[in-house]
């Protein structure tokens, strides 16, 4: 009846299948949406969607095949008002080299740098790509996304293509890692079995046999049943996740880890932080602005029988890891290094996953920082690297 | 036979227009949805609005699905073996019967609720797929198949803590119950509390919806929670201002134990009120 919704859907990457289309048919039939498109819209709905992380989709499918629906283009004077106010006060105090304020400088300054670009944003009515004045893409003034002005600071941007912006600007809605990714992830679950430790805890709930037919034997034939606990992965993993920046390139490698490990571990909880974790870390990266976790409460909550695995390409400035205010992204109190300690400390077996090839290391030097930091327990982000670090988190 | 809500439960149309699938198709119902947003009560009340008796399975993280079918206890078996109990011979004593044994053999089509299927193993719903799909299963101690005499309505509630496999969802009918708007919630109130002061509702939603708002709460209050608080605002009799403040930021609203439920969520609320009083100053 409707089979381009159907494609479409397919098309829009909603797991639909055929049965499911041909139980909404079914349902039609029964006259379940015999009033109006809105029922009709429920009904598919209930009938072909099946996780509310695509009902999004399913509501934009609908209403492209239904109405001709288009996206307007988003425009600038919303991206004007989504630059968080905390940026604008704090990016004074950042800790520049001496390089990069003399950059600054040759264009007046940092206020005069903010003063320029909300006095362009404000000017500035539509899209703009190319040229060296306005904010765009593509061009050579210092604001915008996709430009070469090291002193640029980017706006609007899916992912940054020189990494060397002082300040990511726009809320970017960093990708939560999908764990439905399958493919791959076999290998990895089976080197992460290695973690698994078997335990009989809680209520004794299955016969026991040995233990029955011995005690029952001592008691010359006289049943005397006797029960375990079952067994059970015992486990507990906290997996810390870097996310955005430089790890863009190894994120379907950290997607098949992460996809491994919840299904692996019954006690797996996860958390995202950007190159270093500070005093707080987020959950969910979609509202990673408004939903953190303070890195203290995550010190409290979890006792130190839990195994910590950091993933992380560990690539960043020496300040990010060495003085307060180095991270990029906000005014950090204490300096990376502290918290990373404070985290080594609490949790004796941890280790750090690193998704860049061993023989680059040397190259980059804050992963020597890193990895000394972590009593040079960092291993490579290969299916022999989670073996070593296995064995390491096993000692 | 369609369900149109209750008196006590209003539901939505998008929630009838799935409802009512799930019985016309006789397929089970998934619902999800944030915590009290009545997804549990909702198996009652369609109970209740159809007429029809409610089978409750309340899933733990140590349920297993053969548990919902029978259960076979061999040990007590073995025991009345050696105390020469003349049971011992039928193989049947020693069966118990689990809820969808229950709800298949029932006079009449009950309405059979999963609560919370997320809790379980990861295994849990593939080891229903065959049960639910074709509403039948094999006792295989007696050698008997145990069939649906008609198949009754199933409602499985989840909280997403596990996702669930995918050949499952396919055979369910999907509901996600969104946190009611404003409109919604008054009708709900309304229907709880049908002689409550107008002016009273107006401003303890007013309030209710600002504090789910705050950003940072560990657990925003949710529907149960605010009629719980109403229910508590009703009993103390308080002025008929006292939800009203100047200032709403600094503003710690009376009663607010029935609302936040965790000591960070009250630090953080006494905090804002703390800094907005300072402001104005």
């Amino acid at each position: 009846m409707f089979p381009g919704f159907f494609l479409a859907l397919r098309k829009a990457e909603i797991p639909v299948s055929l049965r499911e289309y041909l139980t909404l048919i079914e349902a039609l039939d029964a006259g379940i949406a015999e009033h109006g498109v809105e029922r009709f819209y429920y009904l598919a709905r209930s009938a072909l969607v099946k996780d509310e992380r695509n009902l999004d989709k399913f509501d934009r499918v609908f209403a492209e095949t239904f109405r001709g629906f288009e996206e307007p283009p988003q425009g600038f004077e919303e991206m004007e008002a989504r630059i968080p106010e905390e940026w604008l006060r704090k990016l004074a105090e950042r800790v520049l080299t001496e390089e990069e304020k003399r950059l600054v400088a040759s264009l007046g300054g940092f206020d005069k740098l903010m003063e320029t670009l909300r006095e362009r944003l404000r000017s500035q009515k539509g899209r703009h790509q190319g040229g060296s004045k306005m904010i765009g893409t593509a061009g050579t003034s210092p604001f915008g996304a996709y430009g070469y002005n090291p002193e640029g600071v980017r706006i609007g941007q899916e992912e940054s293509r020189h990494r060397r912006a002082v300040k990511v600007w726009d809320r970017r809605d960093f990708r939560n890692l999908d764990d439905k990714i399958e493919l791959g992830t076999r290998n990895l679950k089976l080197a992460l079995r290695r973690l698994r430790r078997f335990a009989r805890e809680g209520a004794a709930v299955e016969f026991d046999l040995p233990g029955t037919v011995g005690s029952t034997a001592r008691r010359a034939g006289l049943l005397d049943v006797r029960m375990v606990p079952e067994r059970h992965n015992a486990v507990k993993v906290l997996l810390l996740l870097d996310i955005g920046g430089s790890m863009d390139d190894h994120v379907t490698l950290c997607e098949a880890l992460f996809s491994a490990a919840r299904s692996e571990f019954k006690h797996f909880e996860h958390f995202y932080f950007h190159n270093c974790p500070y005093e707080a870390i987020w959950r969910d990266n979609r509202r990673r602005r408004d939903d953190v976790v303070a890195t203290a409460e995550l010190l409290r909550t979890y006792p130190p029988d839990w195994k910590l695995i950091l993933v992380g390409d560990a690539a960043m400035g020496h300040s990010e890891i060495e003085f307060p205010g180095g991270s990029v992204e906000h005014w950090n109190e204490e300096p990376g290094a502290v918290w990373l300690a404070r985290l080594v400390r609490q949790f004796p077996r941890a280790a750090w996953l690193n998704p860049t090839p061993e023989a680059h290391w040397e190259f980059t030097p804050s992963i020597g920082m890193i990895s000394r930091l972590m009593d040079q327990r960092m291993y490579p982000l290969t299916l022999a690297g989670i073996d070593r670090a296995t064995r390491d988190l096993n000692h | 036979m369609r369900f149109a809500g209750t008196a006590t439960y209003i539901a939505t149309e998008d929630l009838m227009v799935a409802v009512n699938a799930a019985i016309a198709l006789e397929r089970p119902l998934l619902i999800k949805g944030e915590p009290g947003t009545g997804k549990t009560v909702l198996a009652r009340e369609v109970a209740a609005a159809l007429g029809k008796p409610l089978i409750e399975w309340h899933i733990k993280s140590t349920t297993k699905a053969q548990q919902g079918l029978y259960e076979y206890d061999a040990v007590a078996r073995l025991r009345d073996s050696q105390l020469g109990d003349p049971r011992v011979g039928d193989i049947a004593n020693y069966i118990a019967r689990g809820k969808l044994w229950d709800a298949f053999v029932a006079a009449a089509a009950p309405v059979l609720l999963i609560d919370e299927i997320d809790k379980a193993d990861i295994e849990f719903p593939n080891d229903l797929l065959l049960e639910l799909d074709r509403m039948e299963f094999h006792v295989y101690e007696t050698r008997e198949v145990v069939r649906a005499r008609q198949r009754p309505i199933v409602f499985i509630t989840s909280n997403n803590e596990k996702e669930l496999p995918d050949a499952f969802l396919r055979r369910c009918f999907f509901h996600y119950i969104r946190f009611p708007d404003r409109e919604t919630m008054e009708r709900i109130v309304a229907v709880h509390f049908p002689d409550i002061r107008r002016s009273l509702v107006r401003d303890a939603l007013t309030l209710f919806y600002e504090i789910r708002d705050v950003p940072g709460l560990k657990k925003k209050p949710t529907t149960s929670e605010l009629l719980d608080w109403l229910r508590l605002l009703m009993a103390e009799d308080l002025p008929p201002d006292a939800l009203r403040a100047k200032d709403t930021r600094a503003f710690i609203p009376p009663l607010h134990g029935a609302l936040l439920k965790s000591e960070q969520d009250v630090q953080l609320f006494e905090r804002l009120a703390f800094l907005a009083r300072r402001e104005g100053r």
